[in-house]
């Protein structure tokens, strides 16, 4: 099965770029993919720009609208995400407790549907 | 002639009943291996329970029933397989299942039921499951409980329990809970977890005041029943053996417990020869085998709590001191301020109801809105002879009780002061 696992933190939670910190967290990040990879459950995974950086698209009455944000100073907001196939929620629960923003946001587990459009 | 095949069809409908509580989880189970499908299983063995009415009260009995039920079931799983239009992904179940029948249309002898159950009870007590959702769930598949049984225990409509059950089918197949025994370095926790649901089914039943209580027995009686059986399927396992003695020990004094207005009766006002001696021996006996491991775990301490209290003629002569200690040993296990209290209250009755209130400060912050807190707090003082400090944090302990048997039982505590 595919699961998407997306990657959840309050902004300013993890470590800032600069600190001690940091490069051990990007190290986990680093060892959390070689692992997805030669444990060959790594179908992709992405770290995303800010959340200032979002635009919102909505079609209304055939017109393309767009707006700035969303901006939620406060919750938790996506950073990024792994795609992987594992063949139970187990191990992609597993797996995603790897990813090092677990230890200080959130990781939410979703399995992929599987969609046949030829039937 | 109506009359006698009425009878018939009634015979078979308790027949069924019968088998439906001391099979489904060995049914479901057998079915979950071989479909992998949890919301297909049940569905499956549903149909076959219904084709087992119509055909039993016209046959009769037939030789095996649980294996004439099982082989229904596949039946009906390879009926919808052929129907499935996403077919071959469930080519390989398809296959097995073919084969299964097969194997025992070429032999008289009725198809043999494969032991799932341990299985099927990680699966059904997963943590991606809420707990409530894992008690349901479990009370469902291995007891064989009805959906309205379980509503009616939780003081839920049928119609919520029906959607919350179906809920959680849904997510074990679509988030690919798997039907599995856990790995080794997950196995301890995952046990506990399933022995925590075994737990919370038992308190559900346990803590019941007024109404529902005779109908919330049974809970109790279906937690011990899963007790037993995990101690069947996992053998040699001393927590599992201790949260079966707490559940017999708890369990034995309950028709001391309970007054008849249905109310509860604090422990030194119970007629102790009320408590079932049996089920006390028994979870003696469990108990002694469990601590004989020498692998303590925190349902070994409380079962040996409640078995000094089985233990103790009366309350007076209760070996308190042995139950602060059981209580020190529960809180360096588990930082859980509710043994604190409970360890004060023995400490009452071991040294004085002064130390008693001078522990009570290291949980005071912690506990202040925990009602139990203030009812012991009352008492405290009630027995340091301060009766005015008592009457007031009765007050308070009624103020925060959330049912009226709480509040009745606090009044009449506070009353008797005088």
């Amino acid at each position: 099965m595919k699961y998407l696992a997306l990657i959840y933190a309050a902004p300013g939670a993890g470590p800032d770029y600069g600190t001690p910190e940091f490069g051990p967290y990007m190290d986990g990040y680093r060892k959390a993919t070689d692992t997805y990879q030669s444990d060959g459950v790594m179908l992709a995974g992405e770290a995303l720009q800010d959340s200032s950086t979002a635009t919102t698209v909505r079609v209304r009455n055939g017109k393309t609208e767009t707006m700035d944000g969303p901006f939620a100073e406060t919750k938790e907001q996506l950073g990024g995400f792994y795609l992987l196939d594992c063949p139970n929620l187990d191990e992609a629960i597993r797996y995603a407790a790897m990813i090092p923003t677990a230890e200080h946001g959130s990781i939410e587990v979703r399995p992929i549907m599987e969609i046949n459009f030829d039937q | 002639m109506n009359a006698r095949a009425s009878m018939t069809e009634d015979g078979a409908r308790k027949a069924i009943e019968k088998l439906a509580r001391a099979e489904t989880g060995r049914l479901l189970g057998a079915l979950l291996r071989d479909t992998r499908d949890f919301q297909m299983a049940e569905d499956c063995l549903q149909e076959a329970m219904a084709s087992a009415l119509e055909h039993w009260s016209r046959n009769g009995l037939p030789a095996a029933p649980a294996g004439w039920v099982l082989q229904t079931a596949r039946r009906k799983a390879i009926d919808r397989f052929r129907r499935d239009r996403n077919f071959d992904r469930k080519a390989q179940e398809y296959g097995v299942l073919l084969d299964l029948d097969q194997q025992t249309a070429a032999s008289d002898d009725p198809p043999t039921i494969p032991d799932e159950r341990l299985r099927l009870i990680f699966t059904c007590c997963h943590p991606a499951l809420e707990n409530k959702t894992r008690v349901a769930l479990t009370l469902r598949t291995l007891c064989g409980l009805t959906t309205r049984q379980i509503a009616r225990a939780f003081v839920d409509t049928a119609e919520t329990m029906a959607q919350r059950l179906v809920r959680a089918r849904q997510k074990i197949t679509k988030a690919g809970i798997p039907f599995e025994i856990p790995e080794p370095e997950h196995w301890g926790e995952r046990f506990n977890s399933v022995l925590h649901v075994i737990y919370l089914t038992f308190n559900e039943g346990y803590s019941a005041t007024e109404g529902a209580a005779p109908l919330r027995r049974e809970l109790c009686m279906e937690a011990i029943r899963l007790g037993r059986l995990m101690l069947e399927l996992a053998p040699g396992n001393a927590e599992c053996e201790g949260l079966a003695a707490l559940m017999l020990l708890n369990h034995a004094r309950a028709p001391g417990r309970l007054g008849k207005n249905g109310r509860i009766i604090a422990l030194d006002q119970q007629d102790r020869s009320l408590w079932d001696r049996a089920r006390i021996a028994e979870g003696q006996q469990l108990l002694d085998q469990a601590l004989a491991r020498g692998q303590p775990g925190p349902f070994q301490l409380q079962a040996a709590i409640s078995a000094l209290h089985a233990d103790a003629p009366d309350h007076q002569s209760t070996d308190w001191r042995q139950i602060v200690l059981l209580y020190d040993a529960l809180y360096s296990l588990v930082r859980n301020p509710v043994y604190l209290l409970n360890r004060a209250v023995a400490l009452s009755y071991a040294d004085g109801a002064e130390q008693a209130l001078e522990a009570l400060c290291a949980i005071e912050a912690e506990l202040d809105a925990y009602q139990p807190f203030h009812a012991a707090r009352a008492d405290f003082l009630r027995r340091a002879a301060r009766p005015e400090d008592a009457r007031l944090i009765y007050l308070r302990a009624i103020e925060l009780s959330g049912n009226e048997s709480d509040r009745q039982f606090l009044s009449g505590r506070m009353q008797a002061i005088d």
